[in-house]
């Protein structure tokens, strides 16, 4: 079988805390998704988003070219995954060894801090096996960083190994702190050509009697796979970074375009799009065509936006993914007024001081960044049918169910719409402007050579 | 636009600069106000008298009859607020008590009056008298509250100017009006100047204003023109320096309309743009309406934000405050009492909604304006009230569509270039991606 060589497009979102990367294929099919924390170097934050994109984008077409084999479509079922897990266990590890380098330099002359650190990361190491053994439940999300997985986990285990006086629990997880930004800005080489080949071997190892029968054939695709690399045709910015990404003008995008494009890719339907991000709320309104006929966002303030809740789980000591599970099994919703971020802040530990519930205040806090989201829309024209949520805010489930009951309060039934991937919606739009862009290219090109054509004829 | 330079080169001259590059009647305008304010430094000295006023429905013509030199307050904000001095003023205002929502020119201005300068540094003297012609602004009679307690020996003179609640004006509205004016204003500003008004003298200076005026209209409807030769909102603030302020009805106003048209009229000729702080702008991709002051804590980068994206405005309700002269209204020297009566009555502050929203749909339509842009001032709430409402309005009448953004007079804490800057590129993508019909159909993706 062979690969067709092929061009692909790039949209990259460099948002204020996510960075995310899609490529798509000349038909506008989503090939690959990447993501990773926005950081004060936005160039890296770029490059690696992008780069996990590519990867993502490899495995997916990889995928297909084993389900498209007649012999081994039967086994791409659970070789894809399998490869996938087996790739991410290995980047995983890596960073594992980079975050265990820089805990060991941090942790200076003191032993017990050191014997402490390297017990933990030990530990960390077999959970680490563990998570990626493909058993049930023992997987780690994907859309988890190694920054929140790897910092739950240590302050876990951290808490075991401090000893009141002699070794502060502080004193070890500060440690982690500083070590992080360390492994977070180490660039991430781990393509998918260096290292398809030794994940795909891993994989068909452990796929025992079958492995070997199909092992000729499987890595026959990977080469193939291999011999025609994709392409990067155009790429378009987007996001608060934008200015900041190696692209000309031409190439950047404002990402209420974006997201309006996005949405309209996702849910062809779409009229009105909400997008909560890190800093921004947005409330878009779109033509039948994904244009942008009228937008609002947030004034000059910023409360009520992804970032409050980010704040809302440093406060209670919680990771952001688990704030709005913890809201949904509130009973009795406590009404919080303010949508400032800090008096927020103030105003929880006030009602936890009361011994107002953990899951009751939250439920208020969600629905205190709703009503505000809710304020934007109505300035921006309202809540048509449909109505798509986008954006970080868009995963937790608290929120959206906030969103649903003030929606239907205000405007009645809407449909509404929410992709598992929206997080992703913005760049997805950046890479649908960088197909138009190209196709506009090609069709002024065609132009201009039919144009030559007919002056050569008039001659 | 070659001409233009890099974002970071820019920005270092707004750092070391205060005004923006100059077209040559720009110079003169600077000229001519900084004259005022040296002639205003001497004022007492020389034995002259001071009245602070309003640019709404100011009376310069019947104060320079007196030989009384006006002082504007929301001037010396404005200019203070360039200068890059009015942060420190308002935070000498708020030490005073004042609230952190009150306007921020009467903080600007309150906190300025405690120094006792104007905004070039120059002496600034202190009121003989406040007049207040009240056009729609409530905070203007609150400020001037303010400052009879800063200043307890200013005699004080109010015209009761009526609200355009219904969108005209009634021949009852103006008959109220040159009353106060007979009555009222007349008199107390002969008994404070010794002098009994001259009416000849009083309808020669309207006379020149009414020439004025004509080559003022002219110059602001050259927007009409592709390209346009001016900029009707930023370039705009300072075509309007000198009526709107000490020199309505004088000779060196009259003389520098004259000037400023033979300018204009040279750029349409050449078929140029305007020049904005990244030079010349020939190449324009947007032409836009826009509602609402400026900025004047970041005026260069906020005007940068447009002239990088190829957008002039080409015209501007802004221009408007001091003077509705673009639908006929000019000062009659026949009638001078009743003109300005009239011209109070007319001021774009003491409008209603509707006829605010009626004015920008027609600027959109007349002069082929791709859209619109409405800067809110927070702190402005006489004049930000509303403002939603009516873009959405003129986007229903005019099917363009309408920007909206958010920052301060003179505050500088409430100007966030970052926030304003992603709305105005965003916004004007939006055109351009609506005027390109969206490059393509959306491709369709599952989700």
């Amino acid at each position: 079988m062979s690969v067709e060589a092929f061009e692909c497009f790039v949209g990259i979102d460099l948002g204020s805390t996510t960075t995310k990367a899609v490529v798509i294929d000349a038909a506008g099919t989503i090939l690959g998704r990447g993501i990773t924390n926005s950081r004060s170097n936005y160039d890296l934050a770029c490059e690696i988003a992008r780069s996990e994109a590519f990867v993502d984008a490899q495995m997916s077409r990889l995928r297909s070219a084993l389900e498209a084999d007649p012999v081994l479509a039967a086994h791409a079922k659970v070789l894809g995954p399998s490869l996938e897990r087996s790739f991410r266990h290995r980047q995983h590890l890596r960073q594992l060894a980079t975050l265990r380098r820089s805990c060991l330099g941090l942790s200076g002359e003191t032993e017990a801090l050191r014997a402490a650190l390297t017990a933990i990361l030990d530990e960390m190491q077999v959970l680490a096996e563990r998570m990626f053994s493909g058993l049930a439940g023992a997987d780690a999300k994907k859309s988890e960083f190694f920054r929140d997985i790897a910092g739950a986990q240590f302050q876990k285990l951290a808490e075991g190994k401090a000893e009141p006086k002699k070794l502060p629990y502080e004193d070890i997880v500060g440690v982690f702190d500083k070590a992080i930004l360390k492994v977070e800005n180490e660039p991430d080489d781990l393509t998918f050509e260096g290292n398809a080949r030794e994940a795909l071997d891993r994989t068909l190892d452990r796929y025992g009697k079958q492995g070997v029968e199909i092992r000729a054939q499987a890595l026959a695709a990977l080469d193939d796979l291999l011999a025609h690399p994709p392409v990067t045709r155009c790429s378009v910015g987007t996001g608060y970074g934008r200015a900041r990404l190696p692209f000309p003008k031409a190439q950047i995008r404002s990402e209420i375009l974006c997201h309006g494009l996005g949405a309209h890719a996702m849910f062809p339907g779409t009229r009105t799009v909400l997008d909560i991000g890190g800093q921004d709320t947005k409330a878009i309104q779109v033509d039948g065509d994904g244009i942008v006929t009228g937008f609002q966002m947030n004034d000059r303030c910023a409360a009520g936006c992804g970032r409050y809740l980010g704040y809302i789980a440093d406060e209670m000591n919680l990771g952001l993914h688990e704030l709005g599970p913890l809201a949904e099994l509130s009973t009795r919703r406590v009404r919080i007024s303010s949508t400032c971020t800090v008096f927020a802040g103030a105003e929880l530990r006030d009602r936890l001081a009361l011994g107002e519930k953990r899951e009751d205040i939250l439920a208020g806090l969600h629905r205190a960044i709703i009503l505000r989201a809710m304020s934007i829309l109505a300035r921006s024209g309202g809540v048509m049918d449909e109505f798509t949520f986008t954006g970080g805010v868009a995963n937790n489930p608290a929120a959206v169910r906030a969103l649903r009951d003030l929606i239907a309060e205000n405007y009645g039934e809407r449909r509404l719409n929410i992709s598992p991937s929206s997080i992703f919606t913005g760049a997805l739009g950046a890479a649908l402007f960088a197909l138009r862009d190209a196709q506009t290219a090609d069709a002024a090109a065609g132009e201009a050579a039919g144009a030559d054509t007919f002056q050569e004829a008039q001659a | 636009m070659s001409e233009q330079r890099s974002r970071s080169e820019a920005k270092t001259d707004a750092a070391t600069e205060v005004e923006v590059p100059k077209e040559p009647s720009m110079l003169l305008q600077k000229e001519l106000i900084s004259g005022h304010f040296d002639k205003l430094a001497e004022a007492h000295e020389r034995g002259q008298k001071v009245v602070y006023t309003f640019v709404p429905g100011n009376l310069t013509e019947l104060l320079l009859a007196f030989d009384v030199l006006p002082v504007l307050p929301e001037i010396n904000a404005l200019q203070a607020g360039m200068r890059k001095k009015s942060g420190a003023y308002i935070t000498e205002a708020e030490k005073l008590g004042h609230s952190e929502d009150v306007c921020s020119y009467v903080k600007c201005d309150i906190g300025m009056a405690r120094t006792g300068l104007g905004p070039t540094g120059k002496k600034m003297p202190p009121p003989d008298m406040l007049l207040l012609s009240y056009t729609g602004c409530f905070t203007f009679m609150k400020w001037f509250e303010l400052l009879k307690q800063e200043f307890p020996n200013a005699e004080v003179a109010m015209l009761h100017v009526p609200y355009q609640g219904d969108g005209i004006v009634t021949a009852e509205m103006r008959d109220y009006v040159v009353k106060q004016l007979r009555t009222e204003i007349v008199p107390k500003l002969e008994k404070l100047t010794g002098k009994k008004l001259d009416e000849d003298k009083l309808k020669g200076l309207l006379e020149r204003s009414a020439r004025a005026e004509e080559d003022l209209v002219w110059v602001l409807e050259s927007g009409k023109h592709h390209p346009s030769p001016i900029d009707g909102y930023f370039g705009g603030v300072f075509y309007i320096g000198p009526i709107f302020t000490a020199f309505r009805g004088t000779e060196e106003g009259e003389h520098y309309y004259k000037v400023l048209r033979e300018e204009v009229a040279g750029r349409i000729a050449r078929k140029e743009g305007p020049i904005t702080p990244l030079g010349p702008l020939n190449d324009q991709r947007y032409r836009i309406v826009v509602e609402g002051p400026p900025n004047w804590t970041s005026f260069r980068e906020f005007w940068e934000m447009f002239a990088v994206e190829g957008a002039v405005c080409v015209a501007s309700t802004y221009t408007k405050v001091g003077g509705l002269y673009d639908f006929g209204f000019r000062h009659d020297p026949t009638r001078p009492f009743e003109t300005l009566s009239d011209y109070c009555l007319g001021c774009y502050t003491n409008l209603n909604l509707p006829s605010r929203t009626g004015m920008i749909a027609k600027y959109v339509k007349d002069y082929q304006a791709d859209g619109f842009i409405v800067h809110s001032v927070k702190s402005c709430n006489s004049f930000s009230a509303g403002q939603l409402l009516m873009l959405r309005e003129i986007e229903k009448r005019t099917g363009v569509p309408g920007g909206f953004i958010e920052s301060d007079l003179v505050d500088p804490r409430y100007f966030s270039a970052a926030n304003v800057k992603n709305r105005l590129e965003s916004y004007f993508q939006m055109i351009e991606q609506r005027r390109r019909g969206g490059v393509g159909a959306a491709s369709e993706v599952s989700p």
